[in-house]
């Protein structure tokens, strides 16, 4: 990539993610010990995977950078897919097939 | 213990290892060496985290953001880090250090379920079977990351592999959606992060995803509320 980010950068990323996310794995365990946290926050917490995966991916879906950010009917229908085929199956592994034969499909066909 | 802990984890490698392989072919497209990819796999080992860095990254979020957002992805394991302990309270600092580290999803899960299923396990037996599983699990993500790195180089630029990331992603969330709370918390999230996508790039995100933990919360509060009345 010529005008991305620079090694240093991806470097810098990698390593402070790294030390945050082992001190957020070690927080409880090592540190705060018996400490009970609030019951609000574990309810915040409970939803952190059903609110941050989909906000980082709606506007990749509606957007696509590949398409220069002009709406794509192949790859929207592909999210759909992958959606409903997860939503019925409960198998992630199917819904990446299913949204995969989707995209190249459609891609192929239009 | 150990044994136990390794042959029950063997199912999500099913899963695992495409996702590593990805990761590594992912990350490769968006012009990471293979030294930044196992810096990846080996320093942060948490999977939807190191999607999300590689995204914001190749769409030039500034390193705050990446940072914010990735670290707000992996802060659910807060949460298992405070379901362990009082499993492994009595457990060395040193212990305690290397179970951190290999604290995710899986391991997590089935460690928990092996602890609270036989209660009368001793330490040494927790950490065997979690050194087990952790095994089982890590291992082949750093290993099939690097395959992927390697692998990723030799892919044509034609196929459209930009949109790897959000299947496997949609297809990771669809499963969890299992209550009006959860939907509600996805549906707000969506929403949100589609009216603020104007926003320097990541920016939207770290307002998108609180309001729609906020929003769980709250039904999930209403819901139980209603069934206690």
């Amino acid at each position: 990539m010529t005008n991305g980010p620079s090694d240093l950068t991806i470097w810098l990323v990698i390593v402070v993610l790294g030390i945050g996310t082992f001190l957020i794995r070690w927080s409880f365990l090592g540190a705060l010990g018996n400490r009970d946290m609030p019951p609000w926050v574990l309810r915040m917490l409970r939803y952190t995977p059903v609110a941050v995966l989909p906000a980082l991916v709606a506007p990749l879906v509606v957007w696509p950078a590949a398409t220069g950010g002009q709406p794509d009917p192949a790859r929207m229908a592909a999210a759909t897919v992958t959606v409903a085929v997860g939503l019925w199956t409960k198998n992630m592994i199917v819904a990446i097939l299913a949204g995969a034969i989707t995209l190249f499909g459609l891609l192929y066909m239009l | 213990m150990f044994l136990q802990g390794a042959v029950k984890s063997l199912p999500f490698l099913i899963v695992m290892i495409p996702f590593a392989v990805l990761f590594g072919v992912v990350a490769t497209e968006a012009g990471m060496d293979i030294a930044q990819v196992m810096g990846f796999s080996v320093l942060v080992l948490a999977g939807a985290s190191q999607f999300t860095a590689v995204q914001l990254l190749s769409d030039n979020a500034s390193v705050v953001i990446v940072i914010l957002s990735c670290l707000a992805v992996n802060l659910r394991m807060a949460m298992y880090s405070a379901s362990l302990v009082p499993w492994l309270r009595h457990a060395s600092g040193g212990q305690k250090a290397w179970v951190a580290y290999a604290l995710v999803d899986q391991s997590y899960a089935l460690s928990i379920q092996e602890y609270e299923a036989d209660p009368a396990m001793s330490l040494p037996q927790r950490l065997a079977f979690f050194a087990g599983v952790a095994t089982v699990v890590c291992l082949p993500w750093m290993i099939c990351s690097w395959i992927g790195a390697t692998v990723g180089q030799a892919i044509p630029d034609g196929i459209a592999l930009d949109f790897a990331m959000p299947i496997t992603f949609l297809a990771m969330i669809a499963p969890m959606l299992r209550t009006p709370a959860h939907l509600a918390a996805c549906f707000v999230a969506i929403a949100a992060a589609l009216l603020l996508a104007g926003l320097p790039s990541g920016l939207g995100l770290l307002i998108a995803a609180p309001l729609g933990m906020a929003t769980g919360a709250i039904i999930e509060t209403r819901a139980k509320g209603k069934a206690a009345a």
